[in-house]
């Protein structure tokens, strides 16, 4: 009877949570085909605000612009990211440890206001004394990377402490030599976790408003900002749209990688199996 | 383990030449040095200059073969006089410490039932927590907007059901900012928690249970002292970000909602004061500094390995 009690808690809690986390994602995909101009009041089923994206040209310049800065900072997150990861993972002492760490990891929680005034406010002195680099694509990629290196570095850091170091060992044993321990051996161990790392902050860059907003030049307004200037206005049809396209596209990503992950696995699982055999 | 370490070092180190190793460190070093530490010490160096017709003056000047040093602390006395700023700032604080006190009572049991639940269910559950944060978080804060509004879809259906007359008031609330900022960060307090919560040892309830303690007595005495780590690794990541948050209260916060994020925006994108905006922004660096020391401690000893 207690056991059932506490049973039922844990459900109702934990279904209320999902519940207040998915109900403004639901109302976000059936308003977006809505029929009423009138955001937020049934009036049937349409996709005129399909139609009606497909013709904005301000949200699809701005879309193209976010995808590129997106892919731009995946790639620069990660890498830079690995390297950090690696560092605080292999090397327990080394001058400015601690500064390294403070510095990796405060991106993760400063506030984006202060990060996006620094950055601007050094590159604007950068460009009084050099002449470059004009605010645009460039500057919004540095300031993402910044924000991404430290997502990056938490996911393959975790990843890293999981690892075997065993692994590394035995193949060093075997002759390797340290890049090839790396490139043959940790690097595949990590492969996961580098995915998932690139993912996340390229969603991350395609997302950001306040970086981008304290970065951007004319001519450059990624998608955000051209979301959060109308939706500071009001309730705007559009934006549905573009947030029930964002579901569909996550979702389908997600699933394609649990499937790919899971089969990895399998595989993985199989032919450890059939190297115990050998033995 | 025994083969790791070999008078300290470990074999990676020994292996890997000073080369190597100087070059792994010293690219993200270097970056960070210049994106992230030189851009304070600019906004330092602003905040003490005075505005200008067009730009702000340097503060380092030659004259004549002498370094003249001009520093300006007109920009802090004016904020500490206005009492509006330091109201703000108190404020800012108080939406933040609220945010995180509901995320702490939400996630807290949600991260328990989760770690308590049957293993081959976890990770389904956990995907399902870390979903909505791949999905736009601009979005998603944008949608709220369309539920709380006047004529949004929470009044229009308890109107259509007769349970009210008028529309009740929620939009540009503290109600609608301190819900959005809940929303909003909510899995960052569930995620640190669930991690710790996980991986407690169960044995220890056992014993604690066999000892004659109750169930409620175990808990407060064993798990939640255990779990204390995650607490407060889950409550830098709320409190930090939303005591600056901007893109929520400007969306979903009112007049009477005053939030340090937004009067730096105003300062330095409506005012055009740019040293103001630094000094804002310097004085705000100085209220999350203990909470961010706390962050960087956490995050060095789970995951620099000093406890592992």
């Amino acid at each position: 009877m207690k056991f059932n009690l506490g049973r039922m808690t844990s459900r109702f809690w934990m279904g209320a949570v999902f519940l207040f986390l998915y109900l403004p994602i639901l109302t976000l995909v059936v308003l977006s085909f809505n029929a009423s101009p009138m955001v937020t009041s049934w009036g049937g089923w349409s996709l005129r605000w399909y139609e009606a994206l497909a013709a904005d040209t301000e949200i699809l310049s701005g879309f193209f612009l976010s995808l590129q800065i997106a892919f731009l900072t995946a790639c620069s997150s990660v890498v830079l990211g690995l390297l950090a990861a690696l560092s605080l993972h292999r090397f327990k002492r080394f001058p400015g440890r601690t500064l390294f760490t403070g510095m990796v990891n405060s991106p993760l929680v400063m506030p984006e206001v202060i990060i996006g005034l620094s950055l601007l406010l050094m590159l604007v002195s950068v460009q009084r004394m050099f002449g470059f680099p004009e605010r645009g694509l460039a500057t919004i990629w540095l300031g993402h990377t910044l924000l991404g290196m430290a997502y990056a570095t938490v996911v393959v850091q975790s990843r890293l402490q999981e690892m075997s170091p065993q692994l590394e060992e035995a193949a060093q044993d075997l002759g390797c030599r340290p890049l090839q321990v790396f490139f043959l051996v940790t690097l595949p161990l990590i492969s996961q976790a580098i995915g998932s790392a690139w993912l996340l902050t390229f969603t991350l860059s395609l997302d950001d408003v306040v970086l981008s907003a304290f970065l951007s030049g004319p001519g450059s307004t990624t998608m955000p900002i051209v979301i959060f200037s109308r939706a500071r206005l009001g309730l705007s049809p559009s934006v549905n749209t573009v947030a029930t396209l964002t579901v569909v596209v996550v979702s389908i990503g997600v699933l394609a990688a649990s499937v790919l992950i899971a089969r990895a696995e399998r595989r993985r699982a199989q032919e450890m199996a059939a190297a115990y055999r050998a033995v | 383990m025994a083969f790791t370490s070999l008078k300290g070092l470990s074999l990676y180190d020994k292996v890997t030449g000073s080369w190597g190793r100087s070059a792994v460190i010293g690219v993200p070093m270097v970056f960070l040095l210049a994106v992230f530490l030189l851009p304070f010490m600019v906004v330092f160096k602003i905040s003490v200059s005075e505005m200008e017709t067009v730009t702000f003056s340097e503060v380092l000047t030659w004259a004549e073969g002498v370094i003249l040093l001009k520093v300006n602390l007109g920009n802090y006395i004016s904020l500490t006089q206005d009492s509006l700023y330091i109201q703000t700032y108190l404020s800012s604080l108080q939406f933040a410490a609220i945010t995180t006190a509901i995320c702490l009572l939400i996630a807290y049991p949600f991260a328990y039932f989760m770690a308590r639940s049957p293993a081959d269910k976890r990770p389904a559950l956990l995907m399902l927590v870390m979903l909505p944060f791949w999905t736009s978080f601009l979005l998603r804060v944008y949608a709220w907007k369309m539920l709380l509004a006047d004529s949004g879809v929470f009044n229009n259906m308890a109107m259509a059901l007769g349970l009210i007359s008028e529309p009740i008031k929620m939009m540009n609330t503290p109600f609608s900012l301190v819900l959005g900022m809940v929303y909003t960060y909510v899995p960052f307090m569930i995620l640190p928690l669930y991690a710790n919560l996980v991986k407690m040892d169960l044995r220890l309830l056992e014993a604690a249970l066999d000892l004659g303690a109750t169930p409620w007595q175990a808990f407060w005495r064993i798990t939640v002292p255990l779990s204390k780590n995650g607490i407060i690794a889950g409550s830098m990541l709320v409190f930090i970000p939303c005591v600056g948050e901007f893109v929520i209260p400007e969306l979903l916060g009112g007049p009477q909602t005053l939030m340090i994020g937004r009067v730096l925006w105003d300062e330095f994108f409506s005012n055009n004061d740019w040293p103001m905006a630094a000094t804002v922004a310097v004085v705000m660096v100085l209220l999350i500094i203990v909470p961010l020391a706390l962050f960087n401690k956490h995050q060095a000893e789970t995951a620099g390995g000093g406890r592992a």
